[in-house]
């Protein structure tokens, strides 16, 4: 087991290594020049050139990746060219209204998405049935921003329930992870249908019904535990996919995260804190799948890791 | 066919799905308006865009454009980027998978680290970057869309290809002395068409949304070619006094993912039950 994690972790660094490799060489090559980003207009080729020379781009790609990386190892994220700050103070600073919008969403898709596919598994065939498999149809087919902009224009607009955007209290919480929330339900209403379908076919499930137990027993007591099992993976994914999907509705919803950062950053060719964010994001991505893996058999004793 | 037939919900997706195609041809001669005019008489006097009314059925833009001819011409936009991207995705996925799946080897593994790195990659982050770089037209959009979307398309036809490459009647062909090319092309790649049709068919779905959240951001197509995103991109300041101009090309582009969503699952169902756990859909009906 121990092993098994080392290797994992390694194999972890290595991709990480790779994906910062990629989004460098990429940010290298493209036709947008940072320098002339932070010189301004008016700036003469003199000034541009000495701005190069300072934070060395002048140099060679493997040079200047070698540097990056190198201070990479060490945690250091280099500094931000528009706000002449430390990349990892900026990130850091951001990083909690991500996590504080991707666990509401998380809460929120689990609990809508396996209350409607239980539903729809009991059910099964049934006109409310068909009803559910619609939505979550709809659900997987919405774009973030189409759903963020219909429950502005419903509940802060029209009912004046919520605000329009901002952060700091309850109420800005609630749009945007219901936005986040209602659309990832479909998965796993999706998932957990199916899965509850098949569960409720074994043997065990027969037997608990032999025995005369209430349906709502069975279900919830018997069924349920296997029947979450296909999930589990499906929140460790979801963690990657917030973190680095959260611009859509971060701009939709004015949330300081790092996506509208990443957005900012984007516009001002500010690589340090493109690179900055790209890492963040793969790490929650691999992080995810990792910890979907580790947690499965602690739920289910039948997988082992190898 | 015949498992279209008894699916009712299917079968409505690919008759949407033709009309949409009929009027993304038919673009031209169906809309009231050619999509990038501006009419005088298409806002209020204080500038504002007109609510539907029966000169501009679906109402007017910003601009003072005809809505419903702009949404009519979006298709255009939408279906061109969903087959394009799609095309090339599904030709790198199936290419590296197929290659991968069969070559085993050094080759087989590197290029399966490659995929496996790709997976790590935050892809909407990436799409955004390489959109906001260049100057982003159709082309370049449906391009970065590709980029994005092949991977999983690779994973997929790897993991069939090597289960494939390990079955009797591959064996058979290699030993009766057929070529590499001769046995992929001819005994291994139909195999796979039932995947490939079902994940192009799905692909489209996750293109459209992609594109118009690229859209949306400023940096997918740009206006004045109508899309459904940039639509939405363009008057979203006014989405609180005239909300028809967001609500109806959003409308348009959660339809268009359904019914490529609808049809792919059933597509799914029909030609390959084994297929039933991917992507985390489960069956259904």
């Amino acid at each position: 087991m121990t092993r098994y994690i080392a290797n994992r972790i390694a194999q972890a660094a290595l991709l990480l290594v790779g994906v910062s490799a990629i989004t460098f060489l990429l940010l290298y090559v493209l036709p947008a020049d940072p320098v002339r980003q932070i010189a301004g207009r008016s700036a003469t080729p003199e000034t541009v050139e000495t701005i190069r020379k300072q934070l060395g781009l002048d140099l060679p790609f493997h040079q200047q990746y070698g540097r990056y990386l190198a201070a990479l190892v060490q945690g250091d994220l280099g500094r931000s060219y528009a706000q002449k700050t430390e990349v990892a103070e900026i990130v850091g600073a951001r990083l909690p209204a991500t996590l504080l919008l991707m666990l509401a969403a998380i809460v929120c898709e689990l609990a809508i998405g396996v209350a409607i596919g239980i539903f729809g598994a009991v059910r099964q065939g049934s006109r409310s049935d068909t009803g559910v498999m619609v939505l979550s149809f709809i659900g997987v087919s919405t774009p973030q921003f189409v759903a963020g902009i219909l429950m502005l224009y419903v509940f802060a607009v029209r009912l004046d329930w919520f605000p329009v955007g901002g952060y700091g209290e309850f109420r800005h919480l609630v749009l945007p992870a219901l936005t986040l929330g209602l659309l990832g339900a479909g998965w796993y209403a999706r998932m957990m249908r199916s899965s509850m379908i098949e569960v409720l076919t074994h043997d065990y499930v027969r037997t608990a019904r032999a025995k005369g137990a209430s349906e709502t027993r069975v279900i919830l007591l018997h069924a349920l535990r296997n029947a979450l099992l296909p999930i589990i993976p499906m929140i460790g994914i979801d963690i990657g996919l917030f973190m680095s999907g959260s611009v859509v509705v971060e701009s939709v919803f004015g949330w300081p995260g790092i996506g509208q950062l990443a957005w900012q950053a984007i516009q001002q060719v500010d690589i340090p804190i493109i690179m900055g964010v790209t890492i963040v994001a793969a790490v929650a991505i691999v992080l995810g799948n990792l910890l979907a893996d580790l947690v499965a058999p602690f739920i289910d004793p039948r997988i082992r890791i190898h | 066919m015949k498992a279209l037939n008894s699916n009712k919900l299917a079968l409505s997706a690919l008759v949407f799905i033709l009309l949409l195609i009929g009027a993304a041809v038919a673009a031209p001669w169906i809309a009231p308006f050619p999509p990038e005019e501006t009419f005088f008489d298409g806002l209020t006097l204080e500038g504002a865009p007109l609510p539907p009314n029966r000169t501009y059925w679906l109402g007017t833009d910003l601009l003072g454009r005809d809505v419903l001819s702009r949404v009519i011409f979006g298709a255009q936009t939408s279906l061109i980027i969903g087959i394009v991207a799609n095309s090339v995705a599904l030709a790198i996925g199936t290419l590296v998978g197929v290659t991968a799946g069969f070559a085993r080897g050094w080759i087989g593994s590197a290029l399966m680290r490659f995929t496996d790195l790709m997976m790590c990659f935050p892809a909407l982050l990436l799409a955004i970057v390489l959109a906001a770089i260049f100057t982003p037209s159709l082309w370049i959009v449906a391009l970065v869309i590709a980029m994005v979307n092949w991977v999983q398309i690779a994973r997929v036809v790897y993991t069939q290809t090597a289960s494939l490459a390990q079955r009797g009647f591959v064996e058979a062909v290699v030993s009766l002395g057929a070529s590499s090319p001769r046995v992929l092309f001819r005994h291994v790649v139909p195999h796979l068409m039932p995947t490939i049709i079902v994940w192009g068919t799905l692909g489209i779905a996750t293109t459209v949304m992609l594109e118009a959240t690229l859209s949306y951001l400023g940096i997918g197509v740009q206006p004045p070619t109508p899309s459904w995103g940039n639509i939405i991109y363009e008057n979203q300041s006014y989405f609180a006094t005239a909300p028809w101009l967001v609500f109806i090309p959003g409308a348009a582009i959660v339809l268009m993912a359904v019914a490529f969503n609808v049809l792919g699952d059933a597509l799914r169902e029909a030609l390959d039950p084994t297929l039933a756990h991917r992507r985390g859909v489960g069956h259904d009906r």
